[in-house]
């Protein structure tokens, strides 16, 4: 047996305190495999010992929810018997270090999550950040792992017959070397058929079910929870492959083993494979888990127990079935043509028990190695911040080629070059795919839709933490109301860089609290997520990136969609012109685009306000009186005038304005609380807001064609729309091409 | 009518044509596993988008070799419908029922977005509802959708009024616009379009039930 040196508990990425714990927690030294049994489990990103005491600070409990964190997903109540499950999860280290297979199995990492509970994936999402295409030094790397995620997420949902129905792409230079992948996923169940990963009843069965263990993957967590150094592409083997093929079978057949009623409890093999599978399952049960590696199925040979404890081959599962019905559940994994193997038993001891050919390799408490990792109180000081406080004077030449800049750049332009890639109908039960501010997948059991959308602002986030984060969750409530969806749960994905770098665990802290905040306040508990912290190349971190998803509920119906329909259309800025000034701008797009500066602070979020304009919005969606409603964001009220004159019908806009802001503020400004509404009854929709205390001043009306812009009498912009839609929509191909 | 609805490992849009010609159509349906001898007292059959055995090899090239498929082949020489939607054309065309073949799209990415088709033929058991020259709105969504055949095929096909469907805008290079195709005896259609996709006013379009309306009809005047 190999002896355990500081070097070998080094390369484990574990400190010599925690080594230290681990003796007092055996009462002896590790074993080899133990030591990599800990090491995996006490990652950053298994453990999250660096956000724990933190992510506490989240609202997690409400009358809609079910299941909270600590589950695979959270679980939501959305009537009529029937509940959903959702979550997000980041896939930022592997698909930075092979994108295709990173992002691949990104997806089929967060389906499992899904389905692992009883529920049937229903629709995907993805959020993702990337350096810049056009980037002197790493553009031509940038669209290749663009071109690697979208064609890996497009494999893997395609084939296993999930839609992938939105999500949000964003570019900047702080993801030259760290680009981010977060995929978010929604499954639907009865409320009475929910699963949980727990190891319960003594004596019982403990089933491998799916593909066999290879080596692929070993201390796939462990590397998620490093910063990458110029050796990283080495680290290509740690990444797993996919097979979406594989995966919708596990599916067919989890779910049909579950309906036999002898399934006591389930979990996914994902981050630590049948590591994490095994210990968390016996320490949610109050019980232990014995198995023998001998028994696991294997596709290669020789494997050490280390390495088939590790490993994190893919589309792999660990069930617990009840004693004496394993056979019912074994004809269901063979009616599909899958491997299902009973490796052990539940046992009362609380132990973790590994054996090998019979012969123990490693015995651990399974309670403190799944819930007594380390805690850490990591220092934070002020969040790490390097744009200057004031901004540069300046005025622009061109409003109208401001506009245009502004419509072609990477983070506005349209995106569907991404997202026909992505099979969004199959199931047929989207209702408002990709394109519009959130998608809506109707529930075909009940007559309700979910609607859904994920939000995140990384510009905004690193001039302040706090405010960027109540901005995300506020935006991504503001797109579900504006399809007239009740915001009703959330789940988070938190993207920083080393959280030992004070200034940077001041960000996590610092949004974290913004977050909890916000949610708090729109009644959105977080009910699952993830953390992926040591997001660093080279000790450059990523901008903070926190990402919230948040999902709604609505009654079944035609779609409330972005584009306006009919010319002659009264149009309304639900909110108003909404205030800014020149330190408040400093975090737009036109500043990014336009001046290629950054400064200042986020716009300014009036959380009541807010909450007024959305509610005033969700009215007015149910009662059937708007005809298009787009919320304003990136690019200000011009760039969402833009879009919502992209619809196939070819409908414009005048706005005619009357409003004391400069022009490029109140064009370009990125003030939250406002949506663009055409409607043919403004009386209707202007009573609904004044009973909200929003203003909704008519600020034009829609025309055929033309996009025109006029404030006190001067015109700002005059152009037609289907040139500006040209630049528009192929904007990101041209970029990819170049 | 009795629709049966054929249920490949992989495949994915079962469910979806299973609900199509249930709910939106309102006609008896169940499925058929792949594994099945017989396909049951089903008066047509359709094969189902998605990506049966993993779509391995060659989409469609393993769905061939399945039991069911056995089955299929004698219900279609005894003129049973059989509709082969998407990864259902592959099969079809693998299995030798229909002509030619289907490879990658010209731009070599998965499309997903909805396509106009004009009826080119209404002289078919999947057609004659559709009205000739008629322009249906029926979504895409495939990687290997490029039809491809031989001159002489593919003048055949024309000399024998079988291009069902044609792209208005081709979206996947396939030769001559085709999207869908018909046996000589005229009672097999292949088309990579989801007709099951567009059977809903909720999902923007309803013109794919022109297709299952047509079966229907068809089986009332045999």
């Amino acid at each position: 047996m190999e002896a355990i040196t500081p070097d070998i508990i080094q390369a484990h990425q574990l400190t010599q305190e925690e080594y230290e714990k681990i003796v007092s927690i055996l009462g002896r030294e590790p074993t080899y495999t133990e030591l990599g049994i800990f090491s995996v489990m006490w990652s950053e990103h298994c453990s999250y010992k660096s956000s724990r005491l933190h992510l506490k600070k989240l609202p997690t409990t409400g009358k809609h929810v079910l299941q909270g964190p600590g589950e695979n997903a959270g679980v939501i109540d959305i009537g009529g018997g029937y509940a959903i499950a959702f979550k997000i999860e980041s896939h930022n280290h592997p698909s930075f270090i092979e994108p295709f297979q990173g992002a691949a199995t990104g997806v089929g990492g967060i389906l499992r999550d899904i389905f692992t509970m009883g529920a049937r994936p229903i629709a995907v999402m993805d959020s993702l950040r990337f350096g810049p295409l056009d980037d002197p030094q790493a553009g031509a790397r940038n669209k290749r792992i663009l071109e690697g995620v979208v064609s890996g997420i497009a494999h893997y949902g395609n084939c296993f017959g999930v839609p992938t129905v939105g999500g949000e792409c964003v570019f900047e230079p702080g993801y030259n070397g760290n680009p981010l992948v977060n995929v978010f996923a929604l499954g639907v169940f009865k409320t009475d058929e929910v699963f949980l990963a727990r190891a319960c009843g003594l004596g019982n069965p403990v089933i491998y079910v799916g593909a066999k263990t290879g080596r692929d993957g070993i201390h796939g967590a462990s590397m998620a929870s490093a910063e990458f150094t110029e050796e990283s592409q080495q680290k290509r083997p740690n990444v797993q492959v996919g097979d979406p093929f594989l995966e919708k079978l596990l599916l067919e057949a989890c779910l049909e083993a579950m309906r036999t009623g002898a399934i006591v409890g389930i979990q996914d093999m994902g981050a630590a494979g049948l590591t994490c599978s095994t210990c968390e399952m016996g320490s949610r049960g109050g019980t232990g888990i014995e198995i023998d590696l001998a028994l696991v199925p294997q596709r290669e040979t020789g494997m050490t127990p280390y390495e088939i404890m590790l490993s994190e081959s893919q589309e792999r599962m660990l069930l617990v079935a009840e004693k004496g019905r394993e056979e019912e559940v074994f004809a269901v994994f063979r009616k599909w043509g899958l491997d299902a193997v009973a490796v052990g038993r539940v046992t009362n001891d609380g132990m973790m028990r590994v054996k090998n050919h019979g012969q123990v390799v490693a015995e651990i408490p399974s309670k403190q190695l799944a819930d007594d990792a380390p805690l850490y109180d990591r220092p934070h000081t002020q969040p790490r911040r390097s744009a200057p406080m004031e901004g540069p004077d300046f005025r622009s030449v061109s409003l109208q080629q401001d506009l245009e800049a502004l419509l072609a750049s990477a983070d506005i332009c349209s995106k569907r070059w991404i997202w026909e890639q992505y099979d969004y109908m199959v199931r047929t039960n989207t209702t408002q795919g990709p394109g519009g501010d959130a998608a809506v997948v109707r529930i075909k059991e009940t007559g309700a839709s979910v609607a859904m959308a994920l939000d995140g602002n990384g510009r905004y986030c690193a001039l302040s933490p706090r405010e960027g984060a109540r901005l995300a969750v506020a935006e991504c409530c503001r797109n579900l109301s504006v399809v007239g969806a009740l915001p009703v749960a959330a789940t988070n994905c938190l993207n920083f860089g080393n959280p030992e770098r004070p200034e940077i665990m001041a960000q996590l802290v610092e949004a974290i609290e913004g977050m909890g905040e916000a949610c708090r306040f729109f009644d959105t508990p977080i009910t699952g997520g993830n953390v992926s912290l040591y997001n660093e190349t080279l000790g450059e971190p990523i901008d903070p990136t926190p990402v919230i998803g948040v999902v709604g509920l609505l009654d079944t119906g035609a779609p409330l969609t972005t584009s306006f329909k009919y010319p002659g259309r009264a149009v309304l800025l639900l909110g108003g012109a909404g205030q800014c000034d020149l330190r408040r701008f400093g975090g737009t797009q036109y500043a990014k685009v336009v001046l290629r500066a950054m400064w200042g602070l986020p716009p300014e979020l009036d959380l009541d306000y807010e909450k007024r304009v959305q509610e005033a919005m969700r009215e007015i969606a149910r009662a059937g009186l708007a005809e298009s409603a787009h919320d304003l964001s990136d690019g200000g009220l011009a760039v969402a005038a833009a879009e919502c004159s992209f619809g196939p019908a070819g409908v414009g806009v005048h706005l005619d304005l009357e409003c004391d802001l400069r022009p490029e503020f109140l064009l370009f400004h990125e003030g939250p609380s406002r949506i663009l509404v055409s409607t043919a009854r403004p009386e209707e929709v202007r009573a609904i807001a004044a009973r909200h205390g929003v203003e909704a001043p008519r600020v034009g009306d829609t025309i055929k064609n033309r996009l025109v812009i006029r404030n006190r009498g001067t015109v700002h912009v005059d152009r037609d729309v289907a040139r500006l839609k040209e630049l528009w929509s192929g904007a990101l191909e041209k970029m990819l091409r170049a | 009518m009795r629709f049966g609805v054929v249920v490949f490992p992989g495949s994915n849009c079962d469910h979806d044509a299973w609900y199509a010609v249930s709910h939106n159509l309102g006609q008896p349906a169940e499925f058929i596993w792949h594994d099945s001898a017989t396909l049951g007292n089903v008066d047509a059959v359709i094969l189902p988008g998605g990506f049966s055995y993993g779509d391995y090899l060659r989409c469609g090239a393993i769905a061939k070799f399945s039991r069911v498929m056995q089955a299929v082949r004698k219900f279609a020489a005894e003129g049973g419908l059989v509709l082969g939607i998407c990864n259902g054309f592959q099969i079809l065309v693998e299995s030798g029922l229909l002509p030619g073949a289907l490879i990658r799209n010209r731009g070599l990415k998965f499309i997903c977005r909805p396509a106009t088709l004009r009826t080119e033929t209404i002289h078919s058991p999947f057609t004659r509802e559709a009205g000739k020259g008629s322009l249906l709105t029926i979504p895409i969504a495939h990687g290997e959708g490029c039809y491809y055949a031989d001159d002489r095929t593919l003048d055949e096909l024309e000399a024998e009024d079988r291009v069902a469907f044609r792209y208005v805008d081709n979206p996947n290079g396939s030769l001559r616009d085709i999207a869908g195709i018909l046996s000589r005896e005229r009672n097999v259609l292949g088309l990579m379009p989801h007709p099951e996709r567009a059977s809903d006013p909720l999902m923007g379009s309803v013109d794919g039930l022109a297709l299952f309306r047509s079966m229907v009809s068809s089986m009332a005047v045999r």
